[in-house]
């Protein structure tokens, strides 16, 4: 498959969305909505259930499932209060020393008039600076499309994995190719360039695990308690810099 | 009925004025004389500096190359480069981007997109960075990331505030994920700035957008905006395309950003260099001569 291809498999019709991995992964989930502050957006799912026996947060950027659900849901493309929904759980898991786990897929952040007004940008950087400082262990999982900052916005994380045909992109494919030769057509030979899928971006260093498409529940079960654990038992200032240093590393020049 | 220009891409107002998201740089030209892009006056190039690159007539804030930023806004003498020839290269050997960093380089004058130092303003010490339009419209890439983030981790070592100009049409595509990721960095460099009770003055300037407005650019203690400045997530062209309707008179300017509430005042460039100073002595910063 190529880059191009693998693309367009993260965004067929029919692949299981956030709802199937809360279903698979965690028992008891109980979703919580509202961001106390303008409302509650679809497109993100926040709540708290057990996995493997343990507590855990969830935030999750939702597709929908059919065509009501996906209208509802913005097809996946969080507004502000999306993300300050995620933001205020977040914070939430930290008081309770709960990890969170990120499911991302969202081909971006919604650019709109409403998404601008509310401060996008400033949601999105808020969530960054959040998770950076965030004093318990975070796992982002890309499932299907890793739309740019929208979702980076839930994927600063100590382990970001991604699903063998999902991809994790700065700009959409499209987008690149009407940008540098204004043709929407060349998206494929873009999507190369652009080195955004896992197997790109494991070589890249930008993220640590590709999980296999045959059976991704049952992978994420096993791996996930145990990451957890692994994290769960460093002090709050090693988790945090071991956090900071993964990013710090990306792109670092030496002059 | 359908509309009989359902199919044409929508006209967008906002790019036909100086300052749209991308494409040609109205920066400060070479000639004795210009023409200010809003109200058309004649400008003596020789007057501009002291206007502090301002029209007389219309009160326009031009664009304005880094290196003259920090010198409107920095002591004599006072700013010590950092990093100054820390470069990016290709990782993703991207097509054509050499070239175009060979042209940004010739452009600018400048090896990156951004200029970081420690100087003074009004005899207080501070930490700057000025981002350069001329150079791939400041677009930040792993160079630009790096050097923001050395910035606010000797800022965060000598215990100095921030003062940063921003301009951006936001992450550099030709460097993929690796540009995002710098979001993602230097996001924990100003946390923890931020942390150690340090202030950081972030000021917006025309235009500063995508992934720069969505880090940086809206973690400051403070958020100053210049008259006019474009600032937002989405450039105005792809919200439009998404939208596929027009987009308000004033949309995303600075005056809209401080009417909803997302940036703090918005400052003249003219009384810039004082309120700065006066913010950085509001915050325990004194001159030292």
């Amino acid at each position: 498959m190529n880059a191009y291809d693998r693309v367009q498999a993260a965004r067929a019709k029919g692949r299981p969305t956030a709802k199937a991995y809360i279903e698979a992964l965690l028992q008891g989930f109980v979703e919580l909505h509202g961001d106390r502050r303008y409302g509650d957006d679809p497109a993100v799912i926040g709540g708290i259930g057990y996995l493997a026996g343990k507590p855990v947060t969830v935030l999750a950027i939702e597709k929908g499932v059919d065509t009501q659900d996906k209208v509802r849901r913005n097809f996946g493309s969080a507004h502000p209060e999306g993300y300050r929904k995620a933001l205020r759980l977040m914070e939430q898991a930290e008081k309770f020393h709960r990890p969170v786990l990120c499911l991302v897929d969202t081909s971006g952040a919604f650019c709109g008039i409403g998404a601008e007004e509310r401060g996008q940008g400033q949601a999105i950087a808020e969530n960054l600076s959040r998770l950076m400082e965030l004093a318990v262990p975070v796992v982002s999982v890309v499932i299907g499309e890793g739309g740019s900052g929208g979702a980076l916005a839930l994927a600063v994380a100590d382990q970001v994995w991604m699903l063998e045909n999902a991809y994790y992109s700065v700009i959409s494919p499209e987008g690149a190719a009407s940008i540098l030769w204004k043709d929407a057509g060349k998206a494929a030979q873009a999507a190369a360039c652009l080195k955004l899928t896992a197997q790109d971006l494991r070589e890249l260093g930008i993220i640590e695990e590709i999980i296999p498409e045959t059976d991704p529940f049952g992978w994420l079960k096993e791996a996930l308690p145990r990451t957890f654990e692994q994290y769960c038992a460093m002090s709050a200032q090693a988790l945090l810099e071991h956090r900071y240093q993964k990013f710090r590393k990306i792109g670092g020049l030496s002059v | 009925m359908l509309p009989r220009n359902l199919f044409r891409k929508p006209h967008n107002q906002l790019e036909d004025l100086e300052g749209a998201t991308s494409g040609h740089v109205p920066s400060v030209p070479d000639q004795l004389f210009s023409n200010c892009p809003s109200c058309r006056a004649m400008l003596a190039q020789d007057d501009l500096p002291a206007s502090c690159y301002v029209c007389p007539k219309c009160g326009h804030h031009l664009r304005l190359g880094a290196r003259k930023r920090l010198a409107l806004i920095c002591d004599p003498d006072s700013f010590q480069e950092m990093d100054a020839g820390l470069a990016g290269g290709n990782p993703l050997d991207f097509p054509d981007y050499a070239d175009k960093l060979d042209k940004a380089r010739k452009a600018s004058g400048e090896a990156e997109g951004v200029i970081t130092g420690i100087g003074k303003v009004d005899g207080i010490s501070a930490a700057l960075f000025a981002m350069e339009p001329a150079f791939m419209m400041g677009s930040m890439g792993a160079a630009v990331g790096e050097k923001i983030t050395r910035l606010f981790e000797a800022a965060t070592r000598q215990g100095l505030p921030v003062v940063g100009f921003t301009v951006s049409g936001g992450a550099r595509m030709q460097e993929g994920m690796i540009s995002l990721m710098q979001m993602a960095k230097t996001s924990g460099a100003v946390g923890r700035h931020g942390q150690a009770g340090l202030l950081y003055l972030a000021v917006l300037t025309d235009p500063t957008t995508g992934g720069v407005m969505a880090s940086f650019a809206m973690e400051g203690d403070i958020t100053i905006a210049e008259p006019g400045a474009l600032v937002g997530f989405a450039g105005p062209r792809v919200i439009e395309q998404t939208i596929r309707q027009k987009l308000p008179q004033g949309f995303q300017r600075a005056e809209f950003l401080l009417e909803k509430g997302f940036v703090d005042l918005i400052c003249d460039r003219r009384q810039l260099r004082d309120t700065l100073a006066h913010l950085l002595r509001l915050h325990g910063g004194e001159a030292q001569r």
